[in-house]
């Protein structure tokens, strides 16, 4: 699974990688994070409000700090 | 914390139920007048409470330097913070009816004047986290909204806000909260404007007007009322639970002045009759940064000394709306001719907001 979180990197940015991160762990997947804050690289998803997850180059959430148990769904699908 | 149980009632929410239409919302809807009555209740007695802790449990005299100063302090401590816990949760409520995206669908080829006045107002309603600034203005132009309706957006967003409306009512009352409120969308509208007639579009970064973003499959979240107000209550906990030291610090500065500082102290400075005073104002605020809350403690101390109302209220303005951290983020996709553009149209409206009030008040 290819996991990212973009974000220029401000705290709620940060703070949604660390959710992605502990949701992994508890899935007990194997998925690799990135944390994209190059602004052309978030363009080019289509994105423009931050923090978003991108998973497997689905768009799952924007603009906001998606909450563990909604990380964790995203993780099971 | 006295003022942020107020909504407890609010709190003890059902858990998560599935998007039950009616029933639910005439539950929160019965949640809601409560929750208001009982703050209401609270809210009206303040005065009354403040009074019997400074005089009868203190026992400070009424009239005297200072027991004014702590019945101020105590008296204007809750009444503010309850205040802002009340408009952050409904502004909370409100935005989630917003997003960024569905802003730019309705800016979106629209004609410029109403789009600018529609932009100046969606900046108040929709919710989006000052460091995606950036991304937001690729966002909108590569939609085809046009630049200056995007430019009107972005100088709105952080400048007319509910922090400082609030702060400004509970300070220094409800004219100078309208004031702001009416001349920072006047601003917001007219600087977009302007520079939409000056035709900028070469100004912006070439990346980005070469850019062609594959129309994204962003996910329209249904959202039950359950998940509004948490997004009051998230916003309740992020922005009181940021500000609040900044309200305290700003009233026992208030109560200071109101006790003590003789008045007219900054007159001679910052009064009306230094002209220069306004644009010395701008000059010193562009660069600097500071939220909302941060800044209206200061207003309140130069007012209290005499500063005139037009020279602070650009001073703000200029500190909210421009900064140099965003002026060096926003560089990454405009050149330097329209960043110069857009500081000096902003700063020419702000400081012509001055000029304005201090001859007129």
């Amino acid at each position: 699974m290819e996991i990212k979180v973009l974000g220029p990197g401000c705290a709620k940015c940060s703070e949604a990688e660390k959710i992605m991160r502990t949701a992994v762990e508890e899935a007990g997947i194997t998925a690799t994070i990135d944390k994209i804050s190059d602004f052309q690289e978030i363009a080019k998803h289509g994105v423009f409000s931050t923090p978003a997850v991108v998973i497997d180059g689905q768009i799952k959430c924007v603009g906001k700090v998606p909450s563990k148990a909604e990380a964790l769904a995203w993780l099971k699908k | 914390m006295q003022p942020i149980t107020t909504i407890q009632p609010l709190q003890a929410a059902p858990p998560p139920a599935p998007p039950l239409a009616t029933g639910t919302k005439l539950r929160y809807l019965l949640i809601g007048l409560v929750g208001v009555g009982l703050w209401y209740a609270i809210y009206s007695q303040l005065h009354r409470l403040a009074e019997l802790l400074a005089f009868s449990l203190l026992g400070l005299k009424p009239g005297s330097h200072l027991g004014e100063a702590v019945l101020f302090f105590f008296y204007d401590t809750p009444k503010v913070l309850m205040l802002l816990t009340l408009i952050v949760f409904a502004v909370g409520i409100l935005r989630s009816f917003f997003t960024p995206e569905r802003t730019r669908k309705i800016l979106a080829g629209k004609r410029e004047s109403i789009g600018n006045v529609l932009a100046a107002l969606l900046g108040i309603v929709t919710p989006f986290c000052s460091c995606s600034a950036v991304p937001l203005f690729i966002g909108f132009v590569t939609a085809g909204v046009p630049l200056g309706v995007t430019f009107s957006f972005l100088i709105s967003a952080p400048m007319v806000n509910e922090i400082a409306i609030v702060l400004l009512y509970g300070l220094l009352g409800w004219k100078v909260a309208a004031i702001y409120l009416g001349t920072g969308l006047l601003i917001a509208i007219v600087a977009g404007w302007t520079i939409g007639r000056l035709h900028m579009e070469h100004g912006i970064e070439d990346w980005v007007r070469d850019m062609h973003i594959n129309a994204a499959h962003i996910p329209d979240e249904k959202l039950t009322w359950n998940d509004r107000f948490n997004h009051g209550k998230t916003a309740v906990r992020d922005i009181v639970g940021k500000v609040w030291i900044y309200v305290v610090a700003g009233i026992a500065v208030g109560a200071g002045i109101h006790g003590f500082v003789p008045e007219g102290f900054m007159a001679s400075i910052m009064g009306k009759d230094a002209w220069w005073s306004v644009p010395v104002a701008v000059v010193i605020g562009i660069p600097m940064y500071s939220n909302a809350a941060g800044i209206v403690p200061v207003v309140e101390a130069l007012l209290g000394k005499g500063a005139a109302l037009g020279t602070v209220l650009a001073f703000m303005m200029s500190v909210i709306a421009l900064s140099l951290p965003e002026i060096v983020i926003l560089r990454k996709v405009l050149k330097p001719r329209l960043i110069a553009v857009f500081i000096g149209v902003v700063g020419t409206g702000i400081m012509l907001v001055g000029y304005l009030f201090n001859s007129i008040i």
